[in-house]
Formats: structure tokens, sequence, C-alpha cells
């Protein structure tokens, strides 16, 4: 793929040498909660990170963790009765959990774009793929529709379909998984957002198209300064992609690294668990398992949530609720036995 | 005729009816896996559907303890002025030749009973044996049923019913013949459409599996596991059923004077409602009550039976 | 798409085909000789062998079939016994009324239940939502020859909005003939809204909870277009084909609000037509009115496939 758009002023990353690039999402203590019979369930849990420009963190954890609803809140995607959201989310200079619809309308799609995890359902089955593109863009770039026009085919060249004008005139089902989830890629950063949020982008796709979606997101991330949060529960993706990792579970954040620490000295007995877990060459052939299942929302374990599970419990993890505490320079745990060997 | 496809893979009947594959977990003869009592917790959670079962009850008593209910004979003409408003004396006035009206109501409810009843009893067990013979063997069979079918459910219940009766003359019996014919074809495709979809199953391979008798394995396995789309099929069709004869009875084609049926009390009311209103009206008032009853209770019904229904 | 449209047609034959062997089979299983009851008056043994040789009694049912058959598609549907009159002439006369009864009472059925269908959908279990949708089954439920004389007894006797009875075409004089149509339209047109509002509703709400409308609103597209656009071009499209299905409830609703209404449509023509023993007449409505039907449920088939893009452009 050709050079993709004119990077935004100065190289790549954009930051002046030394300094740490700007911090472009912060989100504290994020907390969502559902209304229930049982009473209310907490599904997210004081969850807590930023990502600077150029990074691309990973936030990873089993089905139901509630990696998906934290970037969904983000975006401000959940209906708020019956959910009730606390925390702040800071981006650009304000907290998106308190403006209104109209507002985070003019957010979404433009500044922050989001990718979901089953491309060929997220595009409108009556409408034409490059009439939902052209209105896409319409929304936000002021130019007239001929031009956009124009613009919608570019974007299909760039992000790798071929005969783009014919097929801008067909319709979702005419697309394979991976040429729908391009387009949907096209489709969000046409407007050079400040943050990508994808949500499993590569789970519905196979292995070869999976690396060419992959490699899209770094050169997004490399050569434009797009900051990229990529929820995955694949830990193979999440090596190959990100720079820090957050690994939740039961809808909080357990650990936080860089991604050669996690792999290397993962700190909470959670993520050592999920990394034994995956097949290694070098292994003596017996695959690892942690015993048990996630709690559902309704059955939370009290204190640390994983420690009915965790080898190396002691009674205090069922009684104090561990907070997320710095181990070091970009590390942090949640553990009450972390880091004290 | 093609059924037409929602969004998200639901399909519509001709009358709007959602009607979807059966539920998953398999039954045999012994009875459903999931209970009947917990099907009954879930059923009396929604209001109108109770409502609806109770007012249903109410009318079968009505037409069952008529003779002890009715305050006067529903043919004696002259017991009372007539067309006279709702009185004490007669609580929905009287007609034009002086009969009481809550009398002829409570009788007419026999009619509309037994022939929403039955009519739809005869459909079902004709239009499912077809539907299941036609879904199981499929072939040319199938084919044929099926376009049988197709030429039966292209008539409007009422033109059909107005066509047989022509041909087999007026009166309570053709009557139930007639909506019986109409009936028959839902049922068959719903229970053809099921027994499409039960027929891929691996309890009924493995029973083919184990020697068992294709009429048994209708019969014992394919039956019970699509009796639950039925039985709601059947509970809205009968309200269907009721709101036809009553307009056959209308049209005068129904069983003859001087039976009490509503549709015809309806219609001899109808010459007097500038002087007399109560005489077409109040009769209507509990024809609608029973049809709205029956809604209620089919939609609780199949509420209650397929978990997939939303709201 | 061609396959379809194919397929769809061949279909319809089949349809149509099973259709009049039925309409053929009943009206021969009518007791009594036809050929009897035609001379009437002027039997006499002579006339009567003339007029079954001439009517081809005197072959076989498969054959008598194929006559009747091709007379059919000439256009001929025989003689009234009473006045022999074309029977084709009659039914034609009858029918127009009837169709624009049919048409009157869907659109105002669809004025009604578009708005309340979308409403009840945006604001789910509100008061709006029960209230609209339990004002549906109760108008649903009410038979509509009933529900005309109740409509009649309020706008006509106590209110004299509107008149009792009696049909104009549009075309002769449209202001009363629109006038006139106001009440049966209204009894037909409230019954047809009751089923399709709460169609529009559940199919509304099922599309809203798709991924695409997600996927949208995550774009930046603003709720009134995700409703309205987005949410509202799918999700009417199985209304659409329901709609026209309902033609042929529409039209059995037909027969009865034109009994009550007084107008000279295809129901008052039928029920005549079978109280004076005038089997031609109904043969003739029957096969005409079910034909209707059929070809309209072909249209609504093919419209479908128009609207729905996966069928349109496999």
């Amino acid at each position: 793929m050709a050079n993709f758009f004119e990077p935004v002023g100065g190289p790549g990353g954009g930051a002046a040498a030394g300094a740490p690039p700007q911090i472009v999402l912060e989100v504290k203590g994020l907390t969502v909660e559902f209304s229930s019979e049982d009473g209310p369930l907490r599904a997210v849990d004081e969850v807590s990170f930023h990502i600077r420009r150029g990074e691309i963190v990973g936030l990873v954890g089993e089905s139901g963790a509630g990696k998906s609803l934290t970037s969904e809140a983000i975006m401000g995607l959940i209906r708020r009765p019956p959910g009730r959201i606390a925390g702040e989310v800071w981006f650009g200079g304000r907290d998106l959990l308190s403006l209104d619809e109209p507002e985070l309308a003019r957010i979404r799609g433009k500044d922050i774009a989001m990718i979901f995890q089953n491309p060929s359902a997220s595009l409108n089955p009556v409408f034409r793929v490059g009439d939902q593109m052209l209105e896409a863009m319409a929304l936000h770039l002021p130019e007239p529709k001929a031009t956009l026009r124009e613009r919608v085919v570019e974007n299909l060249v760039r992000v790798g379909i071929s005969s783009p004008r014919a097929r801008a005139r067909d319709y979702p089902h005419q697309f394979s998984g991976g040429m729908a989830q391009r387009v949907m890629i096209g489709m969000g950063v046409s407007c050079v957002p400040s943050l990508l949020i994808a949500d499993e982008p590569t789970t519905a796709l196979d292995v070869t198209i999976q690396a060419q979606v992959l490699a899209l997101i770094r050169r997004l991330a490399r050569e434009l300064g797009v900051a990229v949060l990529l929820v995955s529960h694949d830990l193979g993706i999440i090596s190959q992609m990100c720079h820090r990792v957050l690994v939740m579970y039961a809808g909080r954040v357990v650990e936080e690294a860089s991604v050669a620490t996690i792999f290397r000295a993962p700190a909470h007995p959670y993520t050592r668990g999920l990394i034994e877990c995956l097949p290694r060459l070098d292994g003596n052939g017996r695959l690892g398992a942690i015993a048990g299942m996630m709690p559902g929302l309704r059955a939370l374990p009290s204190g640390c949530r994983f420690h009915p599970r965790c080898p190396i419990a002691e009674p205090r993890c069922g009684e104090e609720t561990p907070a997320l505490r710095p181990l070091a320079t970009g590390r942090a745990v949640a553990c009450h036995l972390a880091g004290v060997s | 005729m093609a059924q037409p496809l929602g969004a998200g893979g639901r399909s519509f009947d001709a009358e709007g009816l959602s009607v979807s594959p059966p539920i998953a977990a398999p039954a045999d003869a012994r009875g459903p896996r999931v209970g009947v009592r917990r099907l009954w917790r879930r059923f009396a959670r929604n209001p109108g559907a109770v409502f609806g079962l109770a007012v249903f009850l109410g009318i079968v008593a009505m037409a069952v303890l008529a003779p002890v209910l009715a305050p006067y004979d529903p043919i004696a003409q002259g017991v009372g002025k007539p067309l006279e408003g709702p009185t004490v004396a007669h609580w929905a006035g009287t007609d034009s030749f002086g009969r009481d009206i809550m009398s002829r109501i409570i009788y007419g409810a026999r009619v509309a009973l037994v022939v929403g009843l039955v009519a739809v009893l005869l459909a079902m067990v004709i239009g499912v044996t077809l539907g299941l013979i036609s879904g199981y063997y499929g072939g040319i069979v199938d084919v044929v049923i099926m376009r049988v079918m197709d030429g039966l459910f292209a008539f409007p219940i009422i033109i059909l019913a107005i066509a047989m009766m022509a041909v087999m003359g007026f009166g309570v019996r053709n009557v139930i013949i007639a909506v019986a014919v109409g009936f028959i074809a839902p049922f068959a495709r719903v229970t053809r459409g099921d027994v499409l979809a039960v027929k891929e199953e691996p309890y009924i391979e493995a029973a083919r599996l184990a020697s068992v008798g294709s009429l048994a394995i209708i019969f014992r396995h394919v039956l019970p596991n699509v009796l639950a789309p039925i039985i709601v099929q059947g509970a809205l069709r009968v309200s269907g059923a009721i709101i036809t004869e009553s307009g056959l009875s209308f049209l005068g084609l129904g069983p003859p004077p001087p039976t009490p049926a509503w549709g015809r009390m309806i219609a001899e009311g109808q010459t007097f409602v500038v002087m007399a209103p109560h005489v077409a009206t109040i009769p209507g008032i509990a024809l609608m009550l029973a049809i709205v009853a029956l809604n209620l209770l089919g939609d609780g019904l199949r509420d209650t039976l397929d978990p997939r229904m939303r709201r | 798409m061609v396959r379809f449209v194919l397929s769809r047609v061949g279909q319809t034959l089949a349809v149509l085909f099973t259709v009049s062997v039925i309409i053929f089979a009943l009206m021969r299983m009518i007791p009594g000789d036809p050929v009897l009851m035609r001379l009437g008056d002027d039997f006499t043994q002579a006339a009567y062998e003339r007029l079954r040789t001439q009517l081809g009694f005197d072959r076989s049912i498969a054959t008598q079939y194929l006559i009747w058959i091709r007379d059919v598609l000439s256009g001929d549907l025989g003689d009234s016994f009473l006045n022999h009159e074309r029977v084709a002439k009659l039914v034609l006369d009858a029918f127009i009324p009837t169709l624009i009864l049919v048409v009157a009472s869907v659109i105002v059925g669809i004025l009604i239940a578009v708005p309340s269908g979308i409403i009840a959908a945006m604001r789910k279990d509100s008061a709006w939502d029960y209230g609209s949708m339990g004002f549906a089954i109760f108008v649903y439920s009410m038979p509509a020859f009933w529900k005309g004389i109740v409509l009649i007894w309020i706008f006509s006797v106590y209110l004299g909005w509107f008149p009792a009875m009696g049909y104009v075409h549009p075309w002769t004089d449209l202001s009363q003939g629109l006038w006139r149509l106001v009440l049966p339209a209204v009894t037909l047109g409230t019954f047809f809204s009751g089923l399709v509002a709460r169609i529009i509703r559940s199919s509304l709400l099922e599309v809203l909870d798709q991924d695409y409308v997600k996927a949208a609103r995550a774009r930046g597209v603003r709720q009134a277009a995700l409703v309205y656009k987005h949410a509202l071009a799918n999700a009417m499209i199985p209304v659409v084909t329901v709609i026209g299905l309902q033609f042929g409830a529409l039209l059995g609703g037909a027969v009865l609000t034109e009994t009550v209404f007084a107008i000279p449509g295809m129901g008052r023509l039928s029920v005549n037509a079978i109280l004076n023993r005038d089997y031609s007449v109904v043969q003739g409505a029957i096969l005409v009115g079910v034909f209707a039907v059929v070809v309209v449920n072909l249209l609504v088939d093919l419209t479908y496939a128009f609207l729905n893009p996966r069928i349109r452009v496999a």
C-alpha cells in the first residue's frame, strides 16, 4: 500500500524528540452498571488508563471481562437507562461522559473512530457501500458531495480494494469479511481521527486477512500518530501489535505493563495463567489451564475477584479488594502478593 | 407464497403472526422437558394473557350454563316491550320481537364457541396431519399437498366460506365445515415448516437408525416437538374462527333464525340503529370481548411457549 | 433476481391452476341439475337436451373443466341465471367499488399505523407504547361489520357528519365519492392498522438492535437519521410485504363492510347471488376475487425482491 494520507504537520508521531507524546485519551475511574432484578450489576469497575499519540494500547481479557463495554462506554454507545456510567473520559480537553448526543455525534467518526468485530454486520445491508462511506464523510468534512465521492474512491484504493469505483456501487453482502473490515477501517480513518478503537477487529477474519488488517492499523499508528485502543482476547495479536497492555478480569483492570514485560515477567497470577495457557514450541507438550471460570456479574466474589481460581490466594485476598498500584514506571498490578517476593 | 424475511431472519406469515422454529430442547412422547408448572408461572406473569384466559373461561361457563344463567327464554317473543333499551328487567334491552337480548347473548355464546373450537380443532387435526406427512416424507407427496394448500390459502376465509356454503347450504354444521376448511392450510404450513426443521435433529436420526418405524417417529418424536407453535396457532385461530362465524351469521348464512347468533343479532339491529342502537351495539360488545380475550390468550401462549419472542 | 422472478411466477401459475380447480369442483358439487336450473321455467325435454349438449355436460369432467378455462381466459364468465346478463360485466362493475374501498382503507390504515408503530418502538415500554399497542389489539379485535355499525351510529346518526350508506364513484363526483368513503374506509382501515402498527413496532425494534445501527452511530450519524434513514429502510421491507399480503384479508373484510354500508361491490354481489342461487355469478365473482388476491401476492413478492438488495443484486 502506498503512501496513505499526508501526515499532519511534522514527521510521523509529531512529537519533539525526547518528550513523551501527548496523551490523547485519559480514562479515570470508568464504571458501568446495569440494573437488574438481582440489583445493580457492575460490568466495568473503576477502570483507568491513558493512551498517547501513536501508541497502541491493548485491552485483553476473556469474553465477558468488560472489554467491549469499556470501549463502547468511551464512545457513548451505551444506552443510559438501563446502563449507568460513572467516571471521566478525557479527550480533546473535554469529558466525553458529560457531553450530550449531538456533541458526541460530532466527535464520533471524526476525532474518534471505532471498528467492530463483525464487519459484514456493521454495514447497512440496503445501502450501497460507497453511499455509506459518503455519508460518513459528508457528516464531518465540509467539501461538496462531488469531491467527497472522489475521496471515497481514493479511500477504497488505500485500504486495498481493487476496482474501487465498481465496488463502491456494490452492496455489503457482496463483500467478503476481510474486504468489509477494510472498508470499515477506510471509513473510520477517512477524517483522520486522533483515536481509533478497534474492538476485536480480526476475530471474524481468517489469518491471512487478519495480518493485512493488523498491518494497516499499525501503519496508522506509526505514520499518522493515531492512538489505538485494541481490544482483543487473543494474546498473539496483542503481542504483535501493542506497545502497552491492560489485562482485564471480571470488569477490573488487574495488570498494566509494556508488552515485553507482560510476556516476560507477568506480575498478576491471572496474567501468568493466561500466558501459560499459550501453546509453546519449547514447552513440555502439555497445555496449561486456569481452573474454574470467570464469575458472572451476579455472583462476583468478595475481595479480589480472581481469588477463587488463584493458585497463590491467601485469606486476605478474599476479604480486601486489591487496588491497582504501581510497581515501577509504567507498571501496575492489582494483587496483594505481587512484587512482594 | 414466499415468506418475507424480517431484518433478523424472523418471518411473518400472511397475517403478520410471527413464526419461528420450535424450541431447541427435544421432547418426546413422555412430555416436554420444560415443566408444565414452570410454563404456567411464565404465563401468569403476563396480565393480558391471564385476563384473556379468565374471560375465555367465563364465556365457556356462560355457554355451558346458559339454561341456568339466562333470565328468559332466548327465542320467546314478547317477554318485554320491543326495542326497549337496557332496564333492570332486561339488562341488555329487547329486540324488535320483544325478545330479551341478554338471554340471546348468553345462548349466542354457544354457537360462537362451538363453531370456534370445533372448526379449529377439525382444521388442526387435518392440517397438522397433512403437514406432518408433507414435511416428513417430502418429495412428490410434499409438493402435491403444498400446492393444494397454497391454492386453499389464496382464498380469503370469508370468501371460501361463502363459496362452500353456496354448495352445502347454510346452518351451523356447514359453517363449521366451511371455517375448518379455511384454516387447514395455515396449520399444514406451520406444521410442515417446523417438521422440516425438527427432521434434521440428531434424535430423529438416532430413532431412524434404531429402526423405529416412520409412523412411530412421526407421532412419538416429531409431533411433541412441533406441538408448541401449533397450540399457539390454534389459540390465535379460534378468535379468527369466531370472527368468521359472526361474519357469516351477519350475512345471513349462519344458523337460521330464531337461533341466537351474535352476528345475526347485530345484522338485525342495524335496521334499528336510529331508534334503538342497543340492539346492534350490545351483542357486538360481547363478541369483541370474546375476540380480545382470545387474542390476548393467544399472544400470551405464544410468549410463554416460545422464549425467543419479545413483546 | 431473474431466477427468483421466474420461480415465483411459476408458483403463481400453479396456485391459479389449483384455485381454478377448487372453484370448478365446488361449483360442480352444488346439488341439483345445473341444466334444469338454467332452463328454469322454460323447460321442455327438447330444450333440456339441447342446452345440455350446448353447455357441454355430456362431455367428461376434464373436458368440461378445460372448456370452462378456455372461456374464462377469453373473458367469458357465463351468464347470470337471474337476468341473463354477462357475469363478466356484473363482476367487473362490482369489483371497482370494492377495489376503491380497499385502496382507501389501506391509505387510512397506513396513515394511522406508521406513525403509531414508529413512536411505539422509539418509546418502548412507555405509556405511549402500551397505549397504542393496546389500542391496536383493541381495534384489530373488533369485527369489521360491528365497528361499521357503531361508527354509523356515532358519526352518522348521532353527529350527522357522514352519510350512513351509499356509494358514488370518485370520478363521477369527487367530493361525494370521498365523503361517502370515509366511514367504510375508517372501518376497514383501522382493522388493518391494528395489525400493521404492531408489525412496524416489532420490526423497527429488531432493526435498532442490529450491529449496523450501532456502527452507524459510532460513525457520528445523528439520531434522527439513524432512525428515519438507516433503521426504517430496513424495517419497512418486511412490513411492505405484510401489507401486501393483507390484501386477501382486506377483500374478505370488504365483503362485510360493503353489506353494512350498502356499497355495490363484490361482497353484495356474491352474497345476493348465493341467496338467489345464481351460481354463475358466485363462481365468476369468487374466481375474479381470488385471482386478484393471488396476483397481488405475486406483485408483493416481486416488490420484496426488488427492495431487498440481497435478492435484487445476487
